[in-house]
């Protein structure tokens, strides 16, 4: 079953066209990885299908419910969470408490149950912290907990902000380029982190730059070039798709291909 | 120490949480306040509206702290507070504390009314907007004779106590002033460490990723906003019923100005910041003073010192000794 299904989605800016019709069906329980080179309009499908940005036309479907028009936050509480290209992280918290920022949607309470603290409120909050450290223990960085996030070498920072999203318990995890800007070894434990989520029964939708990462974790992976979907399949596919390779090699070396 | 800091398996402790450092300074803060007891005369004065000030930016350090937006004009709920006490114990013979209580509720809904469309604005207009709002406020206070009296003000306000015990003396005054800025704080730190109170911090973090982790961003600034302006109403019912006297000045925008002051000076975003602000500017203005004509050179000069050398305000030099100590 198709956890996320795109129809035609499009976005125009003005002229541009962003993103052209583009159909996608993310099974549920799949590691589903989305590429193309820079521009092809991979981040505008992204803010689209997480209701950042809303779409020209076309519709976007989730677990049965159409989400074309539905506001963020609850998208977010249906159990679609993103992360950030640039990483968002809470400056002025600690590790910790960004984790437990991300529990926000898992749990309930506002301003009266803080002030009244009733009995299922304090074990609530020691439910967040308790399963904040476990967030960070499995992305590790239990041993930073309590230092201030924004102190946090940005390799780590994507590490704390793939655990926060966890946080949220999302059924479709959407990381927006997790790998850049990572060195060989910090991409490898974070793809290691990645495949361990999906085994563990989340969707994943990841978009990437770096082809070779994908290719590794991903079970279906769709190509974007110039706002359209050129090329769906497996990483095996892919890697001898003639158009995908024109789109990131260059047009002459497709035609001889 | 040569151990690394960060190994550290103790529940959190770091720069924005409560620490050792921020528990000193506000026991300080209550040294002052017994000193000044002891001490006695016109100081009573100077610690009883610092104590008032106090109140009024635990609540704006809720929407300008925490929730990190910006807002000048948090004065006209405090109008609303004196004047909602004025009138109804001097027109209508209402017991101080109901109209304390009443006065909050009005502004309450004002807030709430007022911060639905404004808060859709952000940074500068937002800051325009509310700085507007407070001129407003003390136009009104002064035009709208009929009510506010415009110029006259209102006397005779009533100490605030209960049925026929009534706080006469200054120095019984500053006691139950003190206790209720505890009070006020102590409601603030227990909504500031729960899921709302995240919620309302990681706002003043990142607004796009509060909003993807599901925080409803609007819903959350004005329940900032309304929680600020409760505060900034109770501390202006506070002053009407501590000095008994209040006019259109006392709430305008130099209100705005002054507590923006306290609020920095003590340190916006961190705990205490807020009630150490409080007492150090109402403490300077008067050590000040005594400078004859240099008066409000020298109350800048120490400003501008405070905001250049400690600009996240003087509760959050405690990690400045930290990190020293981890170096």
């Amino acid at each position: 079953m198709a956890l996320l299904r795109t129809t035609e989605l499009t976005k125009r800016f003005d002229g541009l066209v962003a993103n052209n019709a583009i159909d996608l069906e993310v099974p549920e329980g799949s590691l589903f990885a989305v590429i193309g080179p820079n521009g092809a309009g991979k981040t505008t499908f992204f803010s689209m299908v997480s209701g950042f940005l809303s779409s020209t036309s076309g519709s976007i479907e989730f677990n049965g419910r159409d989400i074309t028009r539905v506001p963020q936050h609850e998208i977010a509480a249906m159990g679609l969470v993103r992360t950030f290209q640039l990483v968002q992280l809470f400056k002025g918290m600690s590790v910790a408490e960004n984790v437990e920022v991300g529990c926000h949607l898992a749990t309930r309470g506002g301003v009266a149950a803080s002030l009244f603290r009733p009995a299922w409120f304090r074990k609530q909050e020691r439910e967040v912290r308790e399963r904040a450290h476990e967030l960070l223990e499995f992305v590790g960085l239990s041993a930073q907990a309590d230092l201030d996030a924004e102190l946090l070498p940005y390799g780590q920072q994507r590490l704390l902000e793939v655990a926060r999203a966890m946080a949220a318990k999302p059924k479709l995890l959407l990381l927006d380029e997790p790998a850049a800007g990572l060195n060989t070894q910090e991409t490898e434990g974070l793809a290691h982190i990645i495949q361990k989520i999906n085994a563990q029964g989340t969707t994943v939708l990841l978009i990437e730059h770096d082809v070779a990462l994908v290719t590794r974790i991903a079970h279906r992976i769709a190509v974007l070039d110039f706002g359209r979907k050129i090329a769906e399949g497996t990483p095996d596919e892919i890697k001898a798709h003639p158009e995908v390779i024109a789109a990131y090699l260059g047009v002459e070396e497709a035609s001889n291909a | 120490m040569t151990s690394p800091a960060i190994t550290s398996a103790k529940p959190a402790k770091f720069a924005s949480r409560f620490d050792r450092f921020q528990v000193g300074l506000l026991g300080l803060a209550a040294l002052a306040v017994a000193g000044t007891l002891v001490y006695g005369g016109y100081l009573l004065t100077v610690m009883q509206l610092a104590m008032i000030y106090g109140v009024f930016c635990i609540g704006l350090n809720f929407f300008m702290g925490y929730t990190g937006q910006a807002s000048f004009g948090q004065n006209a709920f405090a109008c609303i507070g004196g004047y909602g006490s004025a009138i109804l114990c001097v027109q209508y013979g209402w017991e101080p504390i109901l109209a304390l209580v009443a006065s909050m509720a009005i502004a309450g809904v004002f807030a709430l009314i007022i911060g639905y469309p404004t808060l859709r604005l952000r940074g500068h207009y937002l800051a325009m907007a509310t700085f507007s709002l407070g001129l407003i406020t003390y136009d009104i206070t002064i035009q709208w004779t009929a009510v506010t009296q415009g110029y006259m003000g209102y006397a005779g306000i009533p100490p605030l106590g209960i049925g026929s015990f009534t706080i006469d003396s200054e120095r019984w005054k500053l006691v139950a002033l003190a206790l209720l800025l505890g009070f006020g704080f102590w409601l603030s730190l227990r909504m500031r460490d729960s899921r709302f109170g995240r919620g309302l911090r990681a706002i003043s973090g990142s607004e796009n990723g509060a909003a993807a982790l599901g925080v409803r961003v609007p819903r959350f600034k004005l329940i900032a906003f309304i929680i600020a302006a409760l505060y900034a109403s109770a501390a202006g019912s506070l002053f009407a019923h501590t000095v008994g006297f209040i006019s259109p000045e006392v709430y305008g925008p130099q209100m705005a100005v002054m507590t923006f002051t306290m609020l920095f000076v003590g340190g916006v975003g961190t705990i205490v910041g807020p009630i150490i602000g409080a007492v150090v500017t109402s403490l300077l203005q008067e050590v000040v003073r005594g400078s004859g004509h240099f008066q409000d050179i020298a109350y800048a000069v120490v400003l501008l010192a405070t905001l250049i050398y400690a600009p996240k305000g003087l509760s959050a030099l405690g990690a400045l000794f930290r990190r020293k100590k981890e170096a």
